[in-house]
């Protein structure tokens, strides 16, 4: 299991009513519904995901969570998950409050931009950095918008939303809770998930 | 495949309540069912047909001598099964192939309806089928499912009846007729009604039929069911024969496709019912009861379980207008999935080989019926 999912899963309350923003082909939907037993939701702007989500079994609308989120009424979910995906939203502060409008918890996770082998990348070769979490070169990844630890950190502070908890991810190795205003886990994080609620 | 049914005759005390405020008796409902009712009345699935469809399915039509329409669909092993669903499929109130319509018998003159047939609307054909299923003893059905107008009264009946609806599948559907939709029914009307042997609507009495307007009502609707891409790819500029004819003969073959189309389709269909289906149609509008907020149509309906599906290549009821149902849905905070099937084949790819679209159905019917404890 991805480690990401399983402290998503960690995350979940069972029976809760979860939007899952940007969901693929539905392996986290598909992992909570068996597991947590979640009221399941997702949204996936490619047809090929969606259509393996549905075939599935699973409630998933296709739309872009850049212009769809807003289709979705306040508070109508208890969670909403952005896994890995808010590097390629058009406009992620907007993404990430509206994930605490429609749900009270959201549940975020994204490559940690100020990761050293990223900076070393930059500093050492002075190429954009091929990592293990940003596989692609620059001219066909599908990151527009990454970010460090800090920068998200800073959007958090700016959208006056609150800290649940935050867990670093690297290397394949469990999530250890951090405290992300910490210097050394900008550098040490290799991805970050946050619990955010509404300040 | 084995397939029971009948004409349900709802007596005089019963009558249909109309949308315009008319009433409308004797009723009488056609109707075709698929596979048995379990036990616990759990597994009806009622299939909805489009304009010029009709309750033959899965069985062979019995003016055309054709499989059903849905073939493709509705099977052994197939993602609606009898051996697992109660099937029904019922012609549509204002139809031509035995339920009540602009054909059948006036009884208070003993004549035709013709023009005196009330106006309908895509709800009042949901009220007959609630009626019908109703009368077969169903409370609650595990399914609606329709495409094109039959998407349309999915629709309406989970806007209707939501508590007597488990799921509802719009497929290549709209919550309401846009003005090209409504422009493309009105030529087709209008091609009618320039046949003088139309004769104002009373033509059955006069012995004739208008078929040279409907069969031009029905090449230029055939157009909007096809792609530009999918004419393109199976007529392009190919002729009938070698070389022009410099005349007016059927050079091409797309010519000679739609003049088919039409001259098929007089032998199975009403000219009146034509004028009656299409206006239900263009009538529809589905947030007009709710102050134009199509989300109040659903707000009832948040049990209900939605899917809504539709065609890249479809220009009559286009993705735009499922995902205006599908935002709708979201706002109303029912649970629903949609998506767009990628297919240059148009409209028509309802009735067409699309594995996405079964794939799509299998998976949300089964998960459906997991929920309803079926097998």
């Amino acid at each position: 299991m991805r480690e990401d999912f399983r402290e998503i899963l960690r995350l979940t309350p069972a029976g809760a009513r979860v939007l899952d923003v940007g969901c693929g082909e539905g392996d986290l939907l598909d992992l909570l519904t068996r597991e947590r037993g979640v009221d399941g939701q997702g949204l996936e702007i490619s047809a090929a995901g969606v259509s393996a989500c549905l075939a599935r079994g699973l409630a998933v609308v296709q739309g872009d969570a850049d212009r769809d989120l807003d289709s979705f009424p306040t508070r109508a979910f208890d969670m909403a998950i952005l896994s890995k995906t808010l590097q390629q939203m058009r406009d992620p502060r907007h993404v990430v409050s509206e994930l605490l409008r429609i749900a009270d918890r959201a549940v975020v996770s994204f490559p940690n931009f100020g990761h050293w082998r990223v900076r070393w990348a930059l500093l050492a070769r002075g190429r954009m950095p091929e990592t293990r979490t940003l596989p692609d070169p620059w001219w066909s990844t599908s990151n527009i918008h990454l970010c460090t630890l800090h920068d998200f950190l800073a959007l958090t502070d700016d959208l006056g939303l609150r800290i649940d908890a935050c867990s670093a991810l690297s290397g394949g190795r469990p999530a250890r809770p951090i405290d992300p205003r910490s210097t050394i886990e900008n550098w040490r994080a290799e991805a970050a998930v946050f619990v955010l609620r509404r300040g | 495949m084995e397939s029971g049914g009948g004409v349900w005759r709802f007596p005089a005390e019963r009558p249909l309540r109309l949308d315009s405020g008319a009433t409308l008796s004797p009723l009488e409902v056609a109707y075709r069912t698929y596979g048995h009712l379990n036990a616990d009345r759990s597994n009806a699935v009622l299939v909805l047909h489009a304009l010029t469809g009709d309750q033959y399915l899965a069985s062979t039509q019995p003016v055309t001598g054709k499989p059903g329409w849905w073939t493709r669909m509705v099977g052994r092993g197939l993602p609606l099964d009898p051996d697992r669903h109660f099937i029904i499929c019922a012609n549509v109130l204002g139809g031509c192939m035995g339920t009540t319509g602009p054909g059948s018998t006036d009884p208070a003159t003993g004549a035709p309806w013709g023009l005196t047939f009330p106006v309908i609307t895509i709800a009042d054909m949901v009220r007959a089928q609630a009626m019908l299923v109703e009368a077969l003893g169903i409370e609650t059905l595990f399914a609606v499912i329709g495409a094109s107008m039959g998407g349309m009264q999915a629709l309406q009946w989970a806007a209707d009846y939501p508590d007597r609806v488990f799921s509802a599948i719009c497929i290549a559907g709209a919550a309401r007729h846009s003005a090209q939709n409504i422009a493309f029914h009105e030529v087709g009307r209008a091609a009618i009604m320039a046949d003088p042997d139309w004769r104002g609507g009373a033509y059955e009495s006069a012995g004739v039929r208008p078929e040279k307007g409907l069969a031009v009502a029905r090449m230029a609707a055939h157009i909007t069911y096809l792609s530009e891409a999918a004419l393109q790819r199976k007529f392009g500029r190919e002729l009938q024969r070698d070389g022009l004819s410099w005349g007016f003969d059927t050079d091409f073959q797309v010519e000679s496709y739609l003049r088919h189309q039409g001259a098929s389709f007089v032998d199975r269909f009403d000219a009146n019912s034509y004028l009656y289906i299409t206006r239900a149609l263009d009538y529809f509008d589905l947030a007009a009861a709710y102050d134009g907020q199509l989300a109040g149509a659903f707000v009832r309906a948040r049990d209900v379980r939605f899917c809504v599906l539709s065609f890249s290549s479809d220009w009559l009821y286009s993705t735009a207008e499922s995902r205006h149902v599908v935002r709708a849905l979201n706002a109303a905070g029912c649970r629903a999935s949609f998506v767009e099937i990628e297919t240059d084949k148009g409209h028509d790819a309802i009735f067409l080989d699309e594995p996405a679209l079964d794939s799509a159905l299998r998976g949300f019917l089964a998960s459906a019926a997991e929920k309803r404890g079926l097998p």
